[in-house]
């Protein structure tokens, strides 16, 4: 049986660039915070990297803080701008101005802020299809004391593209730095950084066939941070650690890469994206879409249903026997689901967001691996619906 | 055996790694399972597990079988049908047992349903019992393994449930299972055995039954003089026949040992009291439940058990009005209403019921009315 994956949005397969470039660089020694040559050479990697993704994203290489990833980005941007504000604005505690669909990434963050430092918190919530509103926005920015707002670009569960340009305009102004989690953007849509008024946004690598363990925060450098971790003062002393040449040069391959195919990829996508749901749609009739409808404000690579009367970890584990890979949303270490809070912060009920998984898209989905799924579809739900009402 | 579709629930320790080994081995298809059951919310957002160790050593378990491996999350029907039982039964001055009442509620019955609902045949565990076809259907049998035997907290289970379950260890030795593991190069071949309720893993019952019910202090009298002997800080604190640790600050007359003889709820009392005062030989025990045909109002001889590693005592059992009525050949000293008495005849589970009252031998009034 071949597997069927559909779970991109979780992480996607390495692009044969990414890999290349990791390889060639995996072959060299130095540490690129070195005086001598070997170390260079390593360095040169590294600013060469930096300025090929600074190409890419229309930005200034000294923009690009190199990280370990999409969650410390998201903490070096919360709490490194948090801190920053409240030393320059002389006062605390402020007000951090986020959203109810955050990733936990960015979610736990702001919360930990609240609980060791008293931070005050607005959180705006998303309407039905899990768009977050201006007007809300507006209005805590109103109220003054905001250290800063945080925004995804793009929603990991429901794939709802959010008015990021116009959030980044209310926030100019009001002077009030504004932070973007970009990580589930990044590849799948159009991302011009030079038309965006953003302090922060914070991009992975993993996500668009690069590898695990790299990301990146891309700062407005006149905006000042206050480091997270400290240590040898590399990145401009925001981001201490050892540089690694090999992960930046494939990170950067493969932005580029997928900058290159944006276009098409974006076509391919719609398409399959449509051809998703109309295939779950007739499989399985009482299936609900979450989210916006495909479109300008939905991300092509995302689908994600509602399976009334179903459990999402039944589900999970009965198409993973038909060879289907996908989703159900956040879990804790030790693999327990939780009811997405995405979905209830949009007015879903606890046992409708239960129900529920999340089909995403990649490079390597076909039309065949969607009717593996659509095939495989009815049967599982009808007995994922028994397990449901027996434990209900 | 034709092959079935089997759900293995994995605790992560030594038996279920080999009970899965083996189902496997059977030719059964064969997914794991780790049941999450009580959850720790000690960073205030309930996502952390008491047993994340035991989740791990279960996964790492399925990675070397090759098979499919889930954690089901039944903490909130743990919650309710587990603890909350066991609050409130010892709230009420009773002894339950939360291993016996979790398979009746939740492994056998919750996972059971689930499993058969996804279209699984059985769950299989790593419970030293036999499962004997019989001609009336499916018998439960005590493990060959005396010392680990574990039918008594299997009692609760229904001719229903019991066609659903898998025991594959019953026939053979702990020290056998451990070679197995060992054989098989399983990481939990040296885990040691775990003997504490799951949910109190430090196995200080009474201090944790102080936090959940609150302390509720009273006296500890002599059940001969009546005199005050000391205090207690709730009678959940104490059982049945438990001796050390009332920290009695009276000697006793005749300077013998004294041992919890009753415990009267209403005034919030501990009696205190020779051990005779614990020899029973009459059962009235509630709510049976049966693993195959129900007894009759007619007297069988069977042999009783009270506790999970009590040795069985002979016994003429009947139903009377509903309940089973248990005389006993030989007297059994220190039993609480809340425990149950599980049944056999021979090595074959018939029931089990939950005890409600006693007679003290050569008494005829009940001295733990519930």
């Amino acid at each position: 049986m071949q597997r069927v994956y559909l779970d991109h949005a979780a992480t996607t397969s390495m692009l044969p660039e990414a890999r290349a470039a990791w390889l060639e660089v995996s072959e060299q020694v130095g540490n690129a915070s070195s005086l001598h040559t070997s170390g260079r050479a390593a360095r040169r990697v590294v600013e060469s990297a930096r300025e090929s993704i600074a190409e890419d994203l229309g930005i200034r290489p000294s923009a690009v803080i190199f990280t370990g990833g999409g969650t410390e980005s998201d903490n070096l941007a919360i709490k490194g701008l948090y801190w920053a504000r409240c030393a320059q604005m002389g006062t605390r505690p402020l007000t951090l101005v986020t959203s109810a669909i955050e990733h936990h990434a960015v979610l736990d963050p702001v919360l930990w802020l609240v609980q060791h430092e008293a931070a005050m918190v607005e959180f705006v919530t998303g309407d039905a299809v899990g768009r977050v509103g201006l007007g809300e926005i507006e209005s805590a920015l109103d109220r003054g004391n905001v250290a800063l707002v945080s925004i995804m670009w793009a929603n990991n569960e429901i794939g709802a593209i959010q008015p990021i340009h116009e959030i980044a305009a209310l926030c100019k102004k009001f002077n009030v730095p504004f932070h973007t989690d970009a990580v589930q953007a990044l590849g799948q849509i159009p991302m011009n950084l030079s038309a965006l008024d953003a302090a922060a946004v914070t991009i992975s690598s993993h996500k668009i066939g690069g590898p695990v363990g790299v990301g990146a925060l891309l700062v407005d450098p006149t905006v000042k941070f206050t480091p997270v971790q400290h240590g040898g003062g590399q990145e401009r002393e925001i981001r201490s650690g050892t540089f690694d040449p090999a992960s930046i040069a494939a990170f950067a391959a493969a932005i580029r890469y997928c900058v290159s195919v944006l276009d098409e990829h974006g076509e391919n996508l719609r398409e399959l994206q449509e051809y998703l749901i109309s295939a779950i749609t007739s499989a399985v009739p009482e299936a609900i879409l979450n989210g916006p409808p495909p479109g300008e404000t939905r991300l092509p690579n995302n689908t994600h249903f509602s399976f009334p009367g179903c459990e999402g970890d039944s589900l999970l584990m009965l198409l993973d026997a038909a060879g289907i890979d996908c989703s159900t949303g956040s879990a804790c270490t030790a693999g327990i689901p939780e009811p997405s809070h995405v979905l209830l912060s949009m007015g879903v009920d606890e046992k409708t967001a239960r129900a529920s998984l999340r089909f995403s898209l990649g490079r390597d989905s076909s039309k065949e691996g969607i009717d593996q799924l659509a095939q495989a579809l009815p049967g599982v739900v009808d007995r994922a619906q028994r397990a449901g009402s027996v434990s209900a | 055996m034709s092959a079935l579709r089997v759900i293995s629930a994995m605790s992560g320790g030594v038996d279920s790694s080999v009970a899965t080994a083996r189902m496997i081995d059977q030719g059964h298809e064969v997914v794991g399972i780790h049941l999450a059951l009580s959850r720790t919310d000690s960073n205030g957002k309930g996502r952390g597990c008491c047993t994340l160790d035991d989740a791990r050593d279960a996964r790492r378990v399925a990675d070397k079988l090759g098979i499919p491996f889930y954690v089901w999350d039944f903490s909130t029907a743990f919650a309710e049908s587990v603890m909350d039982n066991f609050h409130s039964e010892y709230a009420q001055g009773r002894t339950p047992n939360p291993c016996l009442r979790c398979n009746e509620k939740i492994k056998f019955s919750a996972v059971l349903d689930r499993a058969l609902a996804l279209g699984f045949d059985a769950v299989a565990t790593g419970h030293y019992a036999q499962i004997e076809h019989g001609p009336d259907g499916v018998e439960l049998h005590r493990a060959i393994d005396p010392l680990k035997d574990q039918s008594y907290v299997l009692g609760v289970l229904t001719q229903a449930q019991l066609t659903h379950s898998l025991f594959p260890l019953g026939g053979d030795t702990k020290v056998r299972i451990r070679q197995e593991a060992e054989e098989r190069g399983l990481i939990t071949a040296k885990k040691p055995d775990s003997h504490d309720i799951c949910f109190i893993p430090d196995g200080d019952t009474a201090g944790y039954l102080v936090r959940k019910l609150g302390e509720q202090p009273g006296d500890i009298t002599d059940a001969a003089t009546g005199k005050v002997l000391g205090r207690h800080s709730g009678t959940f604190t104490v059982t049945i026949g438990q001796r050390r640790g009332l920290n009695l600050t009276v000697p006793a007359e005749d300077g013998a040992p004294r041992y919890v003889v009753d415990i009267d709820r209403e005034s919030g009392t501990v009696i205190v009291g020779a051990p005779e005062l614990l020899d029973v030989d009459f059962i009235r025990a509630i709510n049976p439940i049966w693993a195959g045909a129900p007894l009759g109002p007619d007297a069988v001889d069977v042999s009783a058990q009270v506790r999970a590693h009590a040795e069985p005592v002979p016994a003429r059992a009947y139903v009377h009005d509903g309940e089973l009525w248990i005389n006993l050949s030989e007297s059994i000293r220190g039993l609480a209403p809340g425990q149950a008495a599980v049944i056999y005849s021979g090595t074959k589970v018939l029931g089990s019921a939950t005890v409600a009252s006693t007679n003290r031998v050569g008494k005829h009034t009940s001295l733990h009315e519930s």
